[in-house]
């Protein structure tokens, strides 16, 4: 009898236990991206979480649940209104996407509605034209903008994309006004855009970029960020060719969960998914795949937030 | 000639063992309601980390193969198409598994699959470089006029009448503007959380076609208290060989219209069968057949759907772009093994890429052997009683709408699209047109605005969309269509004037 009675307390203090935050998490977490599969950010997240069931990581996997529509509008929408704030609920952020469209309006969420995680990737936006272009640096570029104010077409994944939002510093650096194109279906169709010459630039990711200038099928002309790529050494910067575009349209990556997670499990996120994403496993694949890697923890996520929400405050005020 | 050096590959013990899992797993998947090819196929990705890349992509390639034909199982047998591929198949295979032909029916359906889809695999092996170049030769314009082409169709797609069919076609219309417009991001008729990424389109095939028959079914319930015993005809396998090679006009329309549209990027996969159905019924000498359990339209939907799937990668394996769902989840699979579609592939990983391509070569006849081993026992499926049948029904499209992206939101929008079809089928519309609608409307849609929006910055509209040898052609197709549906109208309504002055 003792000895039951000795298991019941036991039992008992393992089930008040689970409440400490040390034992968190005792099951199996979900993110939720606000894109398709296939997709960038979905092959990413898919990429940097395979190892969250590691003892050494979370020791729990994490499920991947797509929500896509509306650019990220519909995942980000159900995010911020429906999901639990219990720790087991994770979202993939994409910035400046989901920033610029709060400023927008039309969305139930803003930078007060997500706490950060941890950064994983940035992706720079990179011009492109296609190989046969007449293009070959953005000078060339920007003076047939300004010769033929609106005429310029550039293909692009979205309005209040990452695209976008390059789009809109060239033009204000420069003093151009370019036909910028949104395409429906995310980077690809922008890309099949330029390369079959529908439009007579474009903006992309550089990782998709980089695949199709290995291709042969495209030419990239300048990064909009503030160093070179180290995929593309050899592209100069946006800043080297004298336009005033600095990195608020790089597509940064992370982890975020909603307002209300307790404190104690943002700060066991905190402290674990950054050493997560920092497995070799996960560089190596991510490397082979062509998407740059850009660790960052909460503190420095944060603080990026902030700048991003003032930078396109200002740019998107006219608009 | 390479592919066949590369042949041997697929043979060795773990490749082959890989094949047949992905195969009869890709069937399985395919039949579930709710889960289409893409997100099968994103499904099995993680196996392939620990894989070498040829041979994850055998498992991807066997899966996407199978899992294309495997939707015709619960297109024909419950009339729950898998996928927006499988919707022509459910017209005239549903009723023949009702009448108890269900074992021929899939017979038929896998063997015109195989057809295709070996013809299809051939297409991308022989022909990749020429075919890259007319995937690319779309441009808005085009797709615009290409999505019109697909509203001339609606009015002809299995309906009492053309007025009938144009009317289902509009509803759709107007329920692919619901949600976010994805280019202005503009709100559209969002008035319930559930809508804001617009009606989830296997959600709404689901409710649409599954739900109706549900409610007839349990309307019926008690009056014929379930003693509507069918009996399940047997079907020899040769017989369907030879009736497939006696079908060569629906076999040889079907195959080519799903090679062509297939290859079209952001379009095809969906509308391939569908188009088939409709051009084989247009051209076939029995006509009025279609869509009471006539074999011709299963074998055009089926060798469609999965000729669609070899010209569908060739935008990816060659540009690497992908042209549809599927192919982006597939450009996944390549990339995590650090491998980039397009002349990378076919010059430094030849073996990567050829044994892929074999796969689904091989893999459309195992699927075809599979298919054909459990036609006659899944056939039996019909002799379920109508009241146990219903709540099947009912309880694997639920599940199915369910799993789609793991939200109660697309289960409350098939409830509610299927019981306001039950009611709409009572006055003679029919679902087909809906759902072309509702596929074609964004389509339409984003190529105006995005071809307006280059127009406006280049030439202007009028010549944007109206020259070129490309629209010409189109446009001429669409009035020849057109021209077809009225005459057909007038031919049917003076025939059937004279019937009713001499009854």
């Amino acid at each position: 009898m003792k000895r039951v009675i000795a298991g019941a307390a036991l039992a008992l203090m393992s089930l008040t236990g689970a409440a400490v935050p040390e034992e968190y998490p005792e099951r199996p977490l979900m993110m939720m991206v606000s894109y398709g599969a296939g997709g960038a950010t979905d092959f990413q997240a898919r990429i940097v979480t395979m190892t969250a069931g590691n003892e050494d990581a979370l020791g729990m996997p994490i499920a991947i649940i797509n929500k896509p529509g509306a650019g990220g509008r519909v995942g980000w929408n159900w995010f911020a209104t429906q999901a639990d704030p219990d720790g087991y609920t994770l979202a993939a952020y994409n910035v400046p996407h989901f920033i610029a469209q709060s400023i927008k309006g039309g969305v139930e969420y803003s930078t007060d509605s997500f706490e950060p995680i941890a950064n994983w990737g940035a992706d720079p936006a990179v011009f492109v034209v296609g190989a046969d272009s007449e293009f070959n640096s953005m000078e060339d570029v920007v003076a047939y903008a300004k010769e033929n104010p609106g005429k310029l077409t550039v293909s692009g994944a979205g309005l209040f994309v990452g695209h976008h939002i390059a789009a809109l510093q060239i033009d204000k650096a420069a003093g151009t006004k370019m036909a910028y194109i949104p395409t429906k279906g995310g980077g690809a169709a922008a890309m099949k855009a330029v390369i079959a010459g529908e439009v007579m630039g474009g903006i992309n990711n550089l990782s998709d970029a980089f695949r199709a200038q290995e291709a042969g099928n495209v030419k990239i002309l300048g990064v909009a960020d503030l160093e070179r790529s180290a995929f593309l050494p050899g592209v100069p910067t946006m800043m080297e060719q004298g336009l005033e575009v600095d990195n608020s349209s790089v597509n940064f990556r992370g982890v975020m969960v909603p307002k209300g997670t307790p404190p104690e499990v943002i700060e066991k996120l905190a402290a674990t998914v950054p050493e997560m994403f920092a497995n070799s496993r996960v560089s190596k694949k991510m490397e082979a795949g062509g998407s740059p890697m850009h660790i960052m923890t909460r503190d420095e996520v944060i603080e990026m937030w902030a700048q991003r929400q003032q930078t396109l405050n200002e740019l998107l005020a006219g608009l | 000639m390479e592919f066949i050096y590369y042949f041997g590959d697929v043979f060795t013990p773990l490749s082959f063992l890989l094949l047949l899992g992905g195969t009869i797993g890709g069937l399985i998947l395919g039949a579930t309601p709710g889960l289409s090819p893409t997100m099968a196929v994103a499904l099995l990705i993680p196996f392939t980390f620990q894989l070498e890349a040829a041979q994850g992509l055998i498992l991807l390639g066997a899966a996407y193969t199978s899992t294309v034909a495997g939707g015709a199982v619960s297109a024909i047998l419950l009339k729950i198409p898998g996928a927006p591929a499988n919707i022509a198949t459910t017209l005239d295979g549903h009723t023949m598994a009702k009448k108890g032909e269900g074992a021929r029916a899939l017979q038929l359906s896998f063997l015109a699959s195989a057809v295709g889809g070996i013809f299809g695999v051939l297409l991308l092996i022989f022909l990749t470089p020429v075919l890259a170049q007319w995937a690319l030769a779309f441009g808005p314009s085009h797709l615009f006029w290409l999505a019109i082409l697909g509203v001339t169709v609606i009015g002809t797609l299995d309906s009492a009448s053309v007025v009938k069919g144009l009317l289902s076609g509009c509803i759709g219309l107007w329920l692919a503007t619901i949600g976010f417009d994805d280019i202005m991001g503009a709100q559209r008729f969002i008035f319930h959380p559930a809508l804001g990424g617009g009606i989830n389109i296997i959600a709404a095939l689901i409710g649409l076609f599954a739900i109706p028959q549900v409610l007839t079914m349990f309307a019926k319930g008690r009056q014929t208290d379930g003693a509507e015993v069918i009996e399940v005809q047997r079907h020899s396998i040769l017989a369907a060989f030879r009736e497939l090679f006696s079908r060569t006009r629906a076999l040889t329309i079907g195959t080519l219209t799903g090679s062509i549209i297939g290859l079209i990027p952001g379009v095809g996969g969906q509308i391939a069968g569908l188009v088939a159905y409709d051009q084989s019924k247009k051209f076939s000498s029995e006509k009025e057949k279609f869509g009471t359990g006539h074999s011709e339209g299963v074998i055009a939907a089926e060798s469609a759907n999965n000729a669609m799937v070899g010209p569908s990668l060739v935008p990816l394996l060659t540009l690497s772009i992908p042209g549809s769902p599927t192919a982006a989840v597939l450009l996944g699979g390549l990339l995590i093994h650090g491998i980039f579609p397009g002349s990378d592939l076919f010059d430094n990983h030849p073996d990567v890429a050829w044994t892929f391509i074999n796969s689904m070569l091989i893999g459309q006849v195992l699927m075809c052997i599979f298919g054909l081993y459990v036609a006659g026992l899944a056939a039996r499926v019909a002799q379920v009683p109508q009241s146990v049948m219903a709540a099947i029904v009912l309880a694997l499209s639920v599940f199915g709408a369910y799993s789609v992206q793991g939200s109660m939101g697309d289960v409350y929008v098939m409830a509610c699209l299927g019981i306001g079809m039950f009611f709409l089928e009572r006055f003679g519309f029919s679902a087909a047109p809906l759902v072309l609608g509702l596929i074609l409307g964004p389509i339409a849609e984003a190529n105006f605005i995005q071809g307006g929006m280059i127009a406006d910055a280049t030439v202007g509209k009028a010549s944007y969309f109206m020259t070129g040898g490309l629209n010409l052609l189109l446009i001429a197709v669409v009035l020849a269509s057109i021209a077809y549906s009225v005459w057909m109208e007038l031919r049917h309504r003076r025939y059937t004037t004279k019937e009713e002055a001499q009854a």
